[in-house]
């Protein structure tokens, strides 16, 4: 059973009730919340997502709540609960959705560390994974949409896993969170892609997610190799320029960007070594030009 | 004893966790809670049951395996730049609790997560240590006159140091209980039974008994609760420990007894006996019972420890009881007029941080 075949009013009751346990990738999350917005991006966005039965054990138990007593009227807020545990501090209530999305990220980045975690976005073509490891700015969900949209297979936009074990790139396909002028920009680029309401005066400023593709969603189980580490620096009106970059750059940019690289310890050295000796490392300077950019990741991946 | 579910069942028995049907989603959900996954996956391994545990659970397990490994590491490192600062100084500085555990090698560190060092002194050393960690780049966090002034005059520590660069956070302590407490044990005495610990020149911890002692003023000397069951499964593991040595016993009641810590280890004993089938000779319950408060206050106890120390923040019943425990942690710490200004202080600063 997938969200978009749940009866007619059955997530409503879900969310409000014991949770709605949804497959993530390799994560189960247990998500409640009774903000009519976080259901209607839920539906929105893990349309084609696995709704999983109660018996299934689940990673984590989230829940998106309104503050209770005079924010319930005054300027409401929304507070993001890891079981009994509220590990942020409460946002607008406007921003119940981007909140959960945050909180999700910071439940699997805190966690999970049968993973190594990369702060950057991935992609797959032809079994192998761009990655592009990269700080908030760098343009890389831009980029990663727009990929996305040209037929590149979502992993995910802001979390890259990759296995302990087995060193694979794990899938874990959720929403491209856009920022400020990449919504206006994705929104031409790509006028198919389904996005929630804009969500002004986040910490990020404002923000509105892209649903993932379905295909993308239905692949989640299938992980891929390391293709290429590719570096992002957008620079508004910059002419393009896709230029080798040193392995060792590109890793001490991994190491950087990686939530729990010295939680791993030496294996995370090894891994990381393993990822980018197997990897193609470029770094990517663009200005805009989505359509331009797009070929070049296009050829590149030709290329290989 | 039924009411903690699982996370109590299989703390007595990891062989208990494998229920049909399973359980183990509350069982990852109450470990995390109480602070408790790495020592539980630390069970698992050590019962050879951790290949039987499902994919799902055991992935949280194993990943609280590889945090506690981090940790310790890390913890093992700040203790030799904790070393390095104090070099000199003249005296051994006492490991307290996780780190002492660690470093001396005793059965809590076992998959414990814990990031805090916390380091016992002697009080006439506490500026000298002050300086020597800010030497080397701690920085003390509470900014608030206050809090400065809570802790340097009435506590029985400094305010938390973190590093600069490290981000980590050490705790110097020059008594176990508050200066404005109820009860005083004779700190100096801790000092003399101190125990070096081979390998490491300049660190000592606790004696046996002391270290018991410690950890049981630690949990029942305090007003926060929330990590309650996690340092109780570390008093529980020090008496099955230590408590291989039957003249252990005699001396920790004795022991407990001349520091005016009676009631706290009677409370301890209890307590792991009751949640954690922590096997403690009779002749030492009775001695300890010697301690034990009247039959109201008994009863009122015993249902507010019962509840404040189950690892369920969502209950109501968890909630309230960590409340009174607050109010009582308070009063045992200080006299009335004191904690009223310094809850009415407290009560104010939260309503100003709240954004408007």
């Amino acid at each position: 059973m997938i969200v978009s075949e749940l009866p007619d009013g059955e997530l409503h009751r879900l969310l409000g009730r014991s949770g709605l346990r949804l497959r993530l990738g390799p994560i189960v999350a247990n998500i409640a919340s009774p903000f009519e917005t976080v259901e209607a991006a839920l539906a929105l966005h893990y349309a084609s997502h696995e709704v999983l039965p109660d018996s299934e054990f689940a990673d984590f138990h989230v829940a998106v709540d309104p503050v209770p007593g005079l924010r319930r009227w005054i300027r409401p807020q929304a507070y993001f609960r890891f079981d009994a545990n509220p590990p942020f501090n409460p946002l607008a209530a406007s921003q119940a959705f981007p909140l959960l999305e945050w909180g999700l990220n910071w439940c699997i980045s805190a966690h999970c560390h049968q993973y190594l975690i990369i702060h950057g976005a991935v992609v797959e073509r032809a079994g192998r994974a761009l990655v592009m490891p990269a700080p908030p700015g760098s343009g890389k969900s831009t980029l990663c949409a727009a990929l996305v949209a040209r037929g590149w297979r979502l992993l995910s936009d802001e979390l890259t896993l990759i296995d302990v074990e087995t060193r694979r790139f794990v899938p874990l396909p959720r929403p491209v969170s856009l920022k400020n002028e990449s919504i206006r920009i994705i929104a031409e680029f790509w006028p198919e892609a389904r996005m929630s309401p804009v969500v002004h005066d986040t910490l990020k400023g404002s923000v509105a997610h892209v649903r993932p593709p379905s295909a993308s969603v239905q692949l989640a189980d299938q992980t891929a190799v390391p293709g290429w580490i590719v570096l992002p620096a957008f620079r508004a009106g910059e002419p393009m320029a896709l230029t080798p970059l040193a392995k060792s750059t590109g890793f001490m940019r991994l190491v950087e960007n990686a939530f729990n690289y010295s939680v791993l310890g030496r294996r995370g050295f090894d891994i990381l070594a393993d990822v980018v000796a197997a990897s193609d490392c470029r770094e990517f300077r663009y200005g805009g030009q989505l359509n331009d950019a797009i070929a070049v990741f296009d050829d590149l991946a030709r290329v290989r | 004893m039924k009411s903690y579910g699982m996370l109590g069942e299989t703390l007595r028995d990891t062989d208990r966790a494998f229920t049909d049907p399973p359980h183990w989603d509350e069982l990852v959900r109450r470990a995390r809670e109480a602070d408790l996954l790495g020592t539980l996956a630390h069970r698992f391994d050590a019962s050879g049951r951790m290949v039987d545990v499902p994919r799902g659970p055991r992935k949280h397990l194993e990943s609280a395996a590889v945090l506690g490994v981090a940790q310790h590491r890390a913890v093992a490192r700040e203790v030799r730049e904790i070393l390095r600062a104090v070099d000199g100084l003249g005296f051994p500085v006492i490991l307290l609790k996780g780190a002492g555990y660690l470093i001396a090698n005793l059965p809590p560190s076992r998959g414990r997560l814990f990031s805090d060092v916390d380091i016992l002194v002697p009080k006439a050393q506490l500026p000298a240590v002050e300086s020597a960690l800010m030497l080397a780049g701690y920085a003390t966090t509470h900014h608030h006159p206050h809090d400065q002034r809570y802790y340097r005059r009435w506590m029985h520590e400094l305010p938390p140091m973190q590093h600069i660069k490290r981000l980590t956070v050490i705790d110097v302590h020059h008594a176990i209980v508050p200066e404005t407490a109820r009860t005083h044990p004779d700190t100096p005495e801790f000092f003399r039974a101190a125990v070096p610990i081979a390998g490491w020149p300049g660190v000592a911890v606790l004696a046996p008994t002391d270290m018991v002692l410690h950890s049981a003023t630690h949990l029942f000397h305090n007003e926060e609760f929330s990590h309650g069951l996690r340092d109780l499964v570390d008093i529980d593991q020090l008496l099955r420990h230590f408590g291989t040595d039957a003249q252990f016993w005699t001396a920790l009641t004795e022991r407990a007894g001349r520091m005016n810590l009676g009631r706290l280890l009677y409370y301890a004993l209890r307590f792991t006996a009751r949640l954690l089938g922590t096997p403690i000779p009779q002749s030492t319950m009775d001695a300890a019972s010697r301690y034990a408060p009247g039959r109201v206050t008994g009863a009122l106890m015993d249902r507010l420890l019962l509840d404040g120390l189950r690892p369920t923040a969502g209950l109501r019943s968890t909630r309230f009881a960590r409340r009174l425990l607050y109010l009582r942690g308070h009063w045992l710490k200080m006299p009335v007029p004191l904690l009223a200004w310094h809850l009415t202080v407290k009560t104010f600063r939260r309503e100003q941080q709240q954004p408007a």
